[in-house]
């Protein structure tokens, strides 16, 4: 069996490599955006999921404006490991959860207390560069979201700085408003206004198409680098809630290990940036499409 | 105007035209709304679709418009396979017209509403007339039940080569069993969704597939989708093995074990609602003995083609690439076996592994993997269903030569190369990781839409073949007609 998926793998790999592009690095742009800025969310009604039910979040709440960046998230580890709040070992972030209560349901997982991986250092798609002392974020990178990063890895930078991942009604409530549109700007999607799957945008040409992040806070209604944009910002001025990449949510279900990943991402079709498109991941999932921000 | 009735009798009233017709329509309907998804989107003609022909997509309705879509094509797809049962199978004279009639009104009716409904606004007359057409359908398929209750004495099997119980005909009774288990199936999916769907909470099952507590109506759906795709592949068998000739021993095991299955699989599904643990299992024991059913077929369909060709060219001791070439002598005979057999391999084998490595490896990828997985699963499956139906109606409407050969070889071949890549696509991370899928995901993608459009590309060339001969005064379909009105 291993041998046979071995040669489809091998045979497939060098089908594959005839229409490799090169990889190019992406260019710097200076978005102007406040990746450290923080929107009020004010407490009230609004519509939840597909189907539009009536829900409500009954306190005042703030998210990030945009995704925590390589950059900050690389500031983080290193605070994190001075402070002791995670560890390097075998080419792995790893760190403390606690756990979560267990029922036993079918296909349910056990998530006992323990260390858990928050961000693998060895995988070629990871921006955070470790150098046995000190971690970094590479320029290109550097105001790109932070990708390749488990929920552990999420709850853990969120909880460090005395914040939180969002609940699931919070980061769609941010992303909504309370009048229940589909993206967070409104009904219609074009495609310089969020990084989809063969969205076109400055970032995916250079690097094929399905594409690499944007910088957060890229569609924010600017040209750059000549490539002019449509702004994203929801009702409350977030950016980024449809497209570039997944978002970590911090609700835990009774029975269920599963974490949501809201948002869409460059991998997906335009439809899956829909506000109320329904992902999860075992919360030891990374992904380079994936990443998260904080709610406090 | 005689010349327009000749030809409205043609297409309404004889099975090779009923069946031109659905299948044209199917056909029209994958062109038109197939440039809202895939490549099309990704090249932006879907935009350009859009504002052409003034669709009115919001974005929350999507689930609600495919649901519709996968409707109509699928009452479309059951439309066909009546016309070929009610040819087929032996009738009170006035039932193959009533049935056909009423079937083609419902389904028609349905599928012209259900679209504009979905894609044109909403009038709700509308869903209305969509759900008229529905019903309309439903009402034809209990008049095929009716038609096909197999203990009538003239129904008896007189050739004892023929499956039959004390000469009551098995196979009779598979159709029948197919046709009741259709009809409750569909109320299966209908009851549930009028009285919690209300019309307005549409969802795709393969969005729900990881809720714990999955509420009835989700239940009812996923059931509902799953068996009425069962049922059609049951009553292609059946109609397959109407084709074939199927008889002996193997037509008297392959019967009864097809039977048997499908009541077996109908438990299964429709207890899921009330006992979802114990409904898996009950499926996969009614699966085996359809499978077995369906190779049984298809060895049958295999030796006796072989044998034919061989007679007919006088080779009496045959060697074994003389056994093979007989084999392969005809594209479209083989073909629709060989789909049955393929069907295992992507279809059948992914989705026992999918569920004994389902936490293991499956329920590791997020959702989004997982409905990937899911969805061209039963794409897959109802494309195998959609080839096999259209090497049945190339025979039917009469390609011969070096035409048949063509289509037969390139349909099989590039349908089969798009299914292997769709089964490689949905199950990719097993071989690569997103950091390093794209240059895979992109040959992927252009195997199988290259495979999909020399598919519609020979339907397209089948479809402008016949219409081109509705065009001409002696053309097939007046000598077609005539048979009609003989009684041949």
């Amino acid at each position: 069996m291993s041998r046979t998926l071995l040669s489809l793998s091998l045979a497939l790999s060098l089908l594959a490599a005839c229409s490799a592009p090169a990889p190019a690095a992406p260019p710097v742009v200076a978005t102007g955006v406040d990746a450290d800025a923080w929107a009020d969310i004010p407490a009230g009604p609004f519509q939840f999921g597909l189907h539009g039910e009536a829900a409500a979040v009954d306190y005042d709440f703030a998210m990030m404006v945009t995704d925590v960046t390589t950059a900050q998230y690389a500031r983080y580890l290193n605070a994190a490991l001075t402070a002791g709040a995670v560890r390097v070992a075998e080419g792995r972030v790893l760190g403390f959860y606690p756990g979560d209560p267990f029922h036993g349901l079918k296909h349910e997982e056990r998530i006992d207390a323990g260390d858990y991986l928050h961000v693998p250092l060895d995988d070629p798609s990871t921006r955070v560069r470790w150098d046995g002392q000190i971690f970094s974020a590479p320029p290109e990178y550097a105001d790109h979201p932070m990708v390749m990063v488990t929920w552990f890895g999420a709850n853990a930078y969120c909880a460090f700085n005395e914040w939180r991942l969002p609940s699931d009604l919070e980061w769609e409530k941010a992303a909504r408003g309370p009048d229940g549109r589909s993206y967070p700007w409104g009904e219609d999607i074009a495609r310089n206004q969020a990084n989809f799957y063969s969205s076109h945008d400055l970032f995916e040409s250079l690097a094929g198409i399905g594409g690499d992040t944007t910088p957060v806070g890229f569609y924010n209604g600017g040209t750059h680098a000549g490539y002019a944009t449509l702004s994203n910002a929801s009702p409350y001025g977030l950016y980024d809630m449809a497209g570039n990449v997944w978002q970590w949510t911090g609700s835990v279900y009774e029975g269920v290990h599963y974490r949501s990943l809201r948002g869409g991402s460059k991998d997906t079709y335009a439809y899956n940036l829909r506000a109320y498109t329904i992902n999860n991941a075992t919360p030891t999932y990374f992904s380079p499409a994936v990443g998260f921000r904080c709610a406090r | 105007m005689r010349a327009l009735a000749q030809r409205f009798d043609y297409l309404f009233r004889s099975t090779k035209g009923l069946a031109l017709v659905a299948i044209a329509l199917i056909s029209l309907e994958t062109v038109l709304f197939g440039m809202l998804s895939g490549p099309m989107a990704e090249l932006g003609i879907r935009d350009w679709w859009v504002r052409l022909t003034g669709m009115q997509l919001l974005p929350a309705e999507r689930e609600g418009r495919i649901i519709l879509l996968y409707h109509t094509i699928a009452q479309a797809v059951v439309a066909v396979e009546v016309y070929f049962i009610t040819a087929r199978l032996p009738m009170r004279a006035h039932e193959p017209a009533l049935i056909n009639g009423t079937i083609t009104l419902g389904y028609t009716t349905s599928m012209v509403f259900g679209m504009a409904f979905a894609y044109f606004g909403h009038d709700f007359l509308f869903h209305g007339l969509f759900i008229f057409g529905q019903c309309v359908v439903f009402f034809a398929g209990l008049l095929l039940a009716k038609a096909l209750w197999p203990f009538r004495p003239e129904y008896r099997v007189t050739d004892p080569a023929y499956a039959n119980w004390r000469g009551w005909d098995l196979e009779r009774l598979a159709f029948f069993v197919m046709a009741v288990s259709t009809l409750i199936s569909a109320l299966f999916g209908a009851v549930p969704a009028a009285y919690w769907g209300r019309g307005q909470a549409a969802f795709l099952a393969e969005d729900v597939i990881r809720q714990p507590e999955k509420t009835s109506l989700a239940l009812a759906v996923i059931g509902h989708l799953h068996i009425m795709l069962t049922l059609i592949a049951v009553a292609l068998t059946l109609i397959l093995s109407r084709w074939f000739d199927f008889k002996g021993r193997l037509h008297k095991l392959g019967m009864p074990l097809l039977m048997v299955g499908t009541l077996i699989i109908d438990i299964g599904v429709w207890s899921i609602v009330v006992y979802e643990r114990t409904a898996h299992i009950i499926i996969n024991v009614g699966s085996l003995p359809v499978l077995v059913a369906s190779l049984l077929l298809v060895y049958y369909g295999w030796r006796q083609a072989t044998a034919t060709r061989l007679a007919e060219a006088g080779v009496s001791r045959p060697t074994l690439f003389q056994k093979l070439g007989a084999l392969f002598h005809d594209p479209l005979r083989f073909g629709a076996l060989w789909q049955m057999v393929y069907m295992n391999f992507v279809v059948t084998f992914i989705g026992i592994f999918m569920a004994v490595r389902l936490d293991a490896i499956f329920r590791q990828w997020p959702l989004r993997e997982e409905r990937i997985a899911l969805t061209g699963h039963w794409h897959i499956l109802s494309g195998i269903i959609a080839t096999i139906i259209l090497f049945y109606y190339a025979d039917l409407a009469g390609l011969r030569g070096r035409a048949r050969q063509w289509f037969g070889w390139t349909v099989l071949l590039a349908s089969d190369l798009a299914f292997a890549t769709v089964s490689v696509f949905e199950t990719k991370r097993l071989f690569v990781s997103e950091a390093v899928q794209q240059p895979l995901v992109t040959v992927l993608m252009l195997l199988t839409d290259a495979g999909l459009a020399t598919v519609l590309l020979m339907l397209g060339l089948l479809m402008v073949w016949r219409l081109v001969d509705l065009f001409r005064r002696d053309g097939r379909w007046a000598r077609e007609l005539a048979e009609v009105r003989s009684g041949k």
